[in-house]
């Protein structure tokens, strides 16, 4: 089922590669709107993440290569360096997504102050410059 | 070709999934929108052979992201114009 999988990734692979492309830019667009648009700061916070997501995929699309396996070396496959995927996207990856959870970690924080300050989240009713 | 079906419909439902995490109004369906973002987009991850990035999102992503999210809106409010909390406290 291995080999098969793969055969149809090589065969489409044009096709992948437009859709997955397709849907991280159009994932960094809408969350781009968010940001820009929305008035509620816990919706920005949103859009945010969701531009994170659609930055992770478009990483993760362009390291991938046509037919490749994981990245991982395992007992019988010794010679599979050559037919891999590139593991440097995944490795920065993985460290945006710790990151990215630590910022919207602090960012929700800063709500909540923001709130109990203000008694509103929305940031066009936040007028005063100091707080 | 069932592979090619399941990535376009996967695309779709993803990008579905983020437009009714943007527009709606309710913060918590917002949220849990953006949970399930993070779901489809792990699966997104091992299908492009990445099963580390796969599950590190899976974990981060779905579990602690979405936590910390509700205890933001429990500790601020629910309804993203902010009309409905100031009249009875619920939506």
């Amino acid at each position: 089922m291995q080999q098969e999988f793969h055969e149809i990734f090589v065969k489409y692979h044009e096709i992948i590669t437009l859709g997955v492309y397709g849907t991280a830019i159009g994932l960094m667009l809408i969350g781009l709107y968010a940001v820009l648009m929305k008035k509620n700061l816990v919706k920005i916070v949103i859009g945010l993440s969701i531009l994170d997501a659609g930055l992770h995929l478009l990483f993760i699309g362009i390291g991938y290569v046509q037919g490749g396996t994981a990245p991982i070396f395992s007992p019988g496959y010794e010679d599979a360096g050559s037919k891999m995927v590139d593991p440097v996207p995944q490795a920065l990856v993985l460290t945006a997504i710790v990151i990215g959870f630590a910022v919207t970690a602090v960012a929700l924080s800063l709500i909540i102050r923001l709130y109990k300050h203000h008694h509103t989240a929305k940031i066009d009713q936040i007028k005063s410059l100091k707080w | 070709m069932i592979y090619i079906a399941i990535l376009i419909i996967m695309g779709v439902l993803l990008l579905a999934t983020a437009i009714f995490a943007v527009t709606h109004r309710d913060l918590l369906f917002a949220v849990i929108a953006t949970g399930i973002i993070s779901l489809i987009l792990s699966l997104f991850f091992y299908l492009l052979q990445a099963p580390d990035v796969a599950l590190t999102e899976a974990a981060i992503g779905i579990a602690l992201t979405t936590i910390i999210f509700v205890i933001t809106i429990r500790n601020t409010t629910r309804d993203e114009d902010e009309i409905i909390d100031k009249k009875n406290e619920k939506l």
